[in-house]
């Protein structure tokens, strides 16, 4: 894999360790993660951040048979022979395990659509706090100019694209905020696969993207 | 102590195996269940820097219960605390709790002390209930390195990341109070920025550079 160049910014992975993000942005930042072994470390600082925030709180009290309670329900537990939770086997493909979970397979499994322009896009289901969709954009091709009214996050996959900011190529992760207006460009050789996702429907500039914004459900 | 559920299994069918875990771990000395949620607050902290990870390993190799009652009698109130600040009631809380320490029990062998200390292991836990319960969402995780937690982790690492943890609690707790609050609020859960900003009355922006000041100040003293 070629270097990573674009982060998570600490917002986003505070967000996702205090688990206050909405579910489009965690599957964004898990599979971001995934590709990126700084993020992880980052990761883990802020879960221990959030673990010291936990055990330095006023303890609640718990009741006389809280433990007796806890203890019938992992002998219960036992008994139906759920003790053993494997950990999860190493992934092959091109997706990490947390979008083949959303995707239900790797590339090979995803449902198209054409959304013009030679763009295809395939939503993916998550609540409605956030909309995420998987983007293939040929390569040497622009995607519509297009603002946001909240955030929107673009994890490429696969190839590269280029936009007024600078250049994303696999693993890299772009956060645009409301200010930018961007006009991402694939760039020439593989085809450009990226995971996107806005806690917002996206802003179209020009007239005709506007009036297909119904359509492409975003 | 009990090492295995074949044990019970001899025992009369009809009575409660929880009241038999519960009689055994009396017998064995351990505290009664009774003074678990008034327990001492100065006399569960721990001030080695390998906190909780001998209890942990006690009871992922032997099952051991009393360890397992040392661990909650520390985190089960802290953990029914930080949901209750999250928006849960007082009963839900207690009883995720409860799922969370089982939960505890249950993983032990996934426990990596290499990679987090078990207060830090705890909260992802208690995170990712609190998540599935109350915010009703699926939580998707990075996928595991590839060469997976493992089953020896050297020594030294395992001093050192226990070490950090505890440096950076300490660190959190020495943060002035404004700078700390706002840290805490953010890992409170249904608290965005901005709702945390049309609570305090600050600005959005003051909150957001305050945590990052905050950051950067942790970070500072990790060096």
């Amino acid at each position: 894999m070629n270097e990573i160049k674009h982060h998570l910014t600490d917002a986003l992975l505070m967000g996702y360790s205090a688990g206050t993000l909405p579910e489009g942005f965690n599957l964004v930042v898990a599979t971001h993660i995934s590709m990126c072994d700084e993020c992880r470390a980052r990761m883990y600082e802020f879960d221990t951040v959030g673990g010291a925030v936990m055990d330095a709180e006023a303890p609640a009290n718990v009741s006389d048979e809280s433990l007796a309670a806890t203890l019938e329900m992992i002998a219960a537990d036992q008994d139906a022979g759920h003790e053993d939770i494997a950990p999860r086997p190493a992934r092959t493909g091109l997706f990490p395990s947390p979008l083949q979970d959303y995707v239900g397979g790797d590339l090979d499994a995803v449902k198209w659509r054409k959304v013009g322009g030679g763009v295809r896009q395939a939503l993916l289901k998550t609540d409605a706090s956030a909309s995420v969709r998987l983007l293939h954009i040929p390569a040497g091709t622009a995607v519509p100019d297009h603002g946001h009214r909240g955030t929107e996050l673009t994890l490429v996959l696969q190839g590269a694209f280029k936009d007024e900011e600078d250049r994303f190529g696999a693993g890299d992760i772009e956060v645009a905020t409301e200010e930018l207006d961007h006009q991402p460009v694939a760039e020439d050789g593989l085809d450009c696969i990226c995971l996107a996702a806005t806690d917002a429907p996206l802003r179209f500039n020009s007239w005709i993207p506007r009036i297909a914004q119904p359509f492409l459900r975003i | 102590m009990l090492t295995d559920t074949s044990t019970l299994a001899e025992t009369d069918p009809h009575t409660s195996r929880a009241g038999q875990l519960a009689t055994e771990l009396l017998k064995d000395g351990a505290p009664p269940a009774g003074i678990v949620g008034k327990v001492d607050v100065a006399a569960t902290q721990k001030p080695d820097r390998m906190a909780w990870v001998e209890e942990l390993f006690a009871v992922r190799d032997a099952k051991d219960q009393q360890a397992f009652a040392a661990i909650f009698g520390h985190f089960a109130p802290r953990v029914k605390a930080f949901l209750m600040k999250s928006g849960a009631s007082p009963d839900l809380a207690e009883e995720v709790a409860q799922e969370v320490m089982a939960t505890l029990w249950r993983k032990a062998h996934l426990f990596d002390p290499a990679k987090a200390s078990v207060s830090t292991w705890i909260f992802t836990i208690a995170r990712n209930r609190r998540i599935d319960i109350l915010r009703k969402q699926r939580r998707p995780e990075p996928e595991d390195l590839p060469w997976g937690p493992e089953a020896e982790p050297d020594q030294e690492d395992v001093l050192a990341l226990q070490q950090e943890s505890k440096q950076l609690a300490e660190a959190l707790a020495a943060l002035p109070d404004k700078q700390k609050d706002l840290i805490v609020r953010a890992y409170y859960g249904d608290l965005t920025h901005s709702e945390i900003a049309e609570q305090t009355g600050l600005p959005l922006g003051t909150i957001k550079s305050r945590i990052r000041l905050a950051l950067e100040r942790l970070r500072h003293q990790m060096k």
